[in-house]
């Protein structure tokens, strides 16, 4: 762990995608997964609906250079590609706040460091069109706390105890934490009858 | 007290409780392919770090591979640099790989379960959603990341928290012509795209116990539309017959020592659960989605519904959806115009997914302009299929006859759906752009299903055409 991977407070201004089940294949369509590196995904997120929707927000001037996502309802459900959350932090996105995130897409943010926390709907909605009026304004995601605040407004926003616990002691990324295991590995290895081949 | 499944092979496979509280969890089998695997492996390298279990690790290429002919180089330069990594990757850190050559290549979900590598008891990872599928042997299996992938690599393990456990009872029987896609879709339809997100799935019933594997690994295959991570069956004499015999299967006494040991991992009479459902199997029709996600579907002979009728949360994802697909509400989704039918993916691409298939096409005709295909799931599945002559049955009727791979399922190859056509498909999700074209759309259904929307040129309910 560094420094540099502690996430106690993520700050940036925001930018607001409203819609429930935004699946994975939408924010990186698989045509763009064709690729032995993360490199230049941030040129494709949200490719197709950006080009079917012209007003869509990751097209907007005023959201150029946004730090923090919020979305609504099962964010990130459906493929496992880590090319989606790679998509978004490489676009700029250090944080997200929605009303609920697909499981795998959760972790996989986890795992690069872009912390996911939950609120209620009705707190997300009030955000979203507060961040609309002035997206201009930062937001800032207090892990500690379990926090959103945004101007003079406070919301509560949870994210797992374990979790929190990755992202705040900065051990996010787990090879480190698993290798310090050890033996211990092996030692479950040989436990197991199906290893030992019966 | 009683233990489930998930209890006695989380508590098998743990490692030690991390600093965060989520479990290290030891992973008896890693599949890797060749969309989800680049990175990790160079991750690894920057870090001088090795696979720790090359020998608990096996790879195949499934995602890019082109259908029609898989001579080398492919024609399409991207996939041609996948596949070579993946070869390169596999050698250099001394990882089998059922290459095209091998006689063993298909989807990765297709030929673990086939070569025997999926057992039960075991904890399974595989960077892609669509692990759960090998729970149907009464493995916990998990969809990943990349950066998990690199994990299992290095370390042959996960840092995981213990879901909660919702068992899903179906009971009673199938109606003809209603098959375990059906199943999953109506099940998903009822407690929505993201009902299991924190849960696995346990499949129980009557109606799952009499399925066959097959029908179990389509059912568990779909967990992750719910939401789920994993879904599981528990481990029985369908389980162990199916297993019997297989090259990776555990053989001679050793096979017995093992169903011993499968046995002992089932979830026990009495065992408590977060939350159980119940289905009745006799009510469940063949099920066709009408929306942009695999929870928006209806039975056959049902109209598409009315956004009003969606509760406040879905009102506006139902209104997007209905735009996308051109379709109004209280209009009958039988009689839809199709203009592709498409057989595959590791939903529905096993064996008895092409005999059923095969059971509508035989003696028919695809419609005139339909372009129908076959895409089987592995290569041992469409060896077994030309033996039988199915891939004659679906030739003769008009339908392509492919080689193994995920093909139209998400269109990383060259099949792909072209503009706004609508494609009757046996895979697992309707996305919007899904497909491979960004306007594209997808009705989810059965294989059965899509033959007979194939022979039709539209949405028809298949139990019209079964004899």
């Amino acid at each position: 762990m560094s420094r540099d991977d502690v996430r106690r407070t993520m700050v940036g201004r925001g930018i607001p995608l409203p819609g429930n089940d935004i699946d994975t294949d939408r924010i990186i369509p698989a045509r763009f997964l064709k690729s032995v590196t993360f490199e230049g995904l941030e040129a494709h997120v949200f490719a197709d609906d950006r080009t079917q929707n012209p007003d869509h927000p990751f097209n907007e001037d005023r959201y150029q250079g946004a730090a923090i996502l919020v979305v609504g309802v099962n964010f990130g459900c459906g493929s496992s590609r880590e090319h989606a959350p790679e998509a978004l932090r490489r676009w700029g996105i250090r944080g997200i706040v929605g009303e609920s995130f697909g499981e795998i897409f959760f972790g996989n943010c986890t795992a690069l460091g872009v912390p996911c926390l939950t609120a209620e709907m009705a707190d997300v909605r009030w955000l979203m069109d507060a961040v609309a009026r002035q997206p201009g304004r930062e937001i800032v995601l207090d892990l500690e706390k379990g926090e959103v605040r945004f101007g003079d407004r406070t919301i509560a926003a949870a994210i797992p105890d374990g979790v929190r616990r990755q992202l705040v002691t900065g051990t996010w990324n787990a090879t480190g934490v698993l290798l310090e295991a050890g033996e211990a590995i092996e030692r479950v290895a040989r436990s197991l009858p199906y290893i030992r081949g019966f | 007290m009683a233990e489930t499944l998930l209890d006695k092979v989380w508590r098998a496979h743990t490692v030690r409780v991390l600093p965060s509280g989520q479990t290290q969890l030891f992973i008896g089998l890693h599949l890797i392919h060749e969309v989800t695997t680049p990175q990790a492996f160079q991750m690894l390298r920057e870090a001088g770090l090795k696979v720790r279990f090359p020998e608990r690790t096996f790879a195949t290429i499934d995602h890019i591979v082109p259908t029609a002919s898989q001579a080398r180089p492919f024609g399409d330069r991207l996939a041609e640099e996948m596949a070579v990594h993946l070869v390169r990757n596999c050698k250099e850190f001394g990882v089998p790989l059922f290459d095209l050559d091998s006689g063993r290549q298909g989807i990765v979900h297709v030929i673990g379960p086939e070569l025997g590598l999926t057992q039960p008891g075991t904890t399974i990872a595989c960077g892609d959603s669509h692990t759960a599928t090998h729970g149907a042997l009464g493995a916990l299996a998990f969809g990943v990341g990349t950066s998990q992938v690199r994990d299992v690599l290095a370390t042959q393990c996960l840092a995981l928290p213990k879901p909660k456990l919702r068992q899903i009872r179906v009971e009673g029987r199938l109606a003809r012509g209603v098959y375990a896609k059906d199943v999953i879709l109506t099940i998903i339809q009822r407690l929505g795209v993201k009902g299991g997100v924190g849960y696995a799935y346990e499949y129980a019933g009557s109606a799952v116990a009499a399925m066959s594997m097959e029908e179990r690994l389509t059912i568990c295959n779909m967990s992750i539309e719910g939401g789920a991570r994993a879904g599981y069956v528990n481990p029985d004499a369908t389980t162990f017959a199916y297993l019997r015999g297989r090259p990776f299967a555990p053989q001679g006494e050793a096979f017995d020592r093992a169903v011993q040991w499968w046995k002992g991992m089932a979830t026990e009479p009495g065992a408590s659960f977060d939350d159980v459902v119940a289905l009745d199997a006799g009510a469940i029709q063949p099920v066709v989605t009408w929306g942009i996600n695999p929870g928006q579907s209806v039975g056959v002979r049902d109209p598409i519904p009315d956004p009003a009728e969606a509760s406040e949360t879905d009102r506006a994802a139902w209104a997007e959806a209905l735009a996308f697909m051109g379709f109004q509400s209280g209009r009958p989704i039988a009689g839809t115009r199709i203009d592709v039918a498409f057989i595959g993916s590791c939903t529905n691409a096993r064996l008895s997914d092409l005999r059923a298939a095969a059971a509508v096409a035989k003696g028919r005709k695809v419609a005139t302009g339909v372009r129908a295909l076959v895409v089987p799931g592995s290569q041992a599945v469409a060896a077994a299929a030309e033996a039988e002559g199915l891939h004659d049955v679906f030739l003769a009727a008009g339908f392509e006859w492919r080689k193994a791979g995920c093909s139209l399922c998400l269109g990383m190859n060259e099949d792909k759906l072209t503009g706004r056509e609508i494609c009757a498909s046996s895979s697992n999700r309707n996305f919007k752009g899904r497909q491979g074209s960004p306007l594209g759309r997808t009705l989810l259904m059965s294989p059965a299903m899509v033959a007979a929307a194939a022979v039709s040129g539209q949405v028809v309910d298949v139990r019209e055409l079964l004899t």
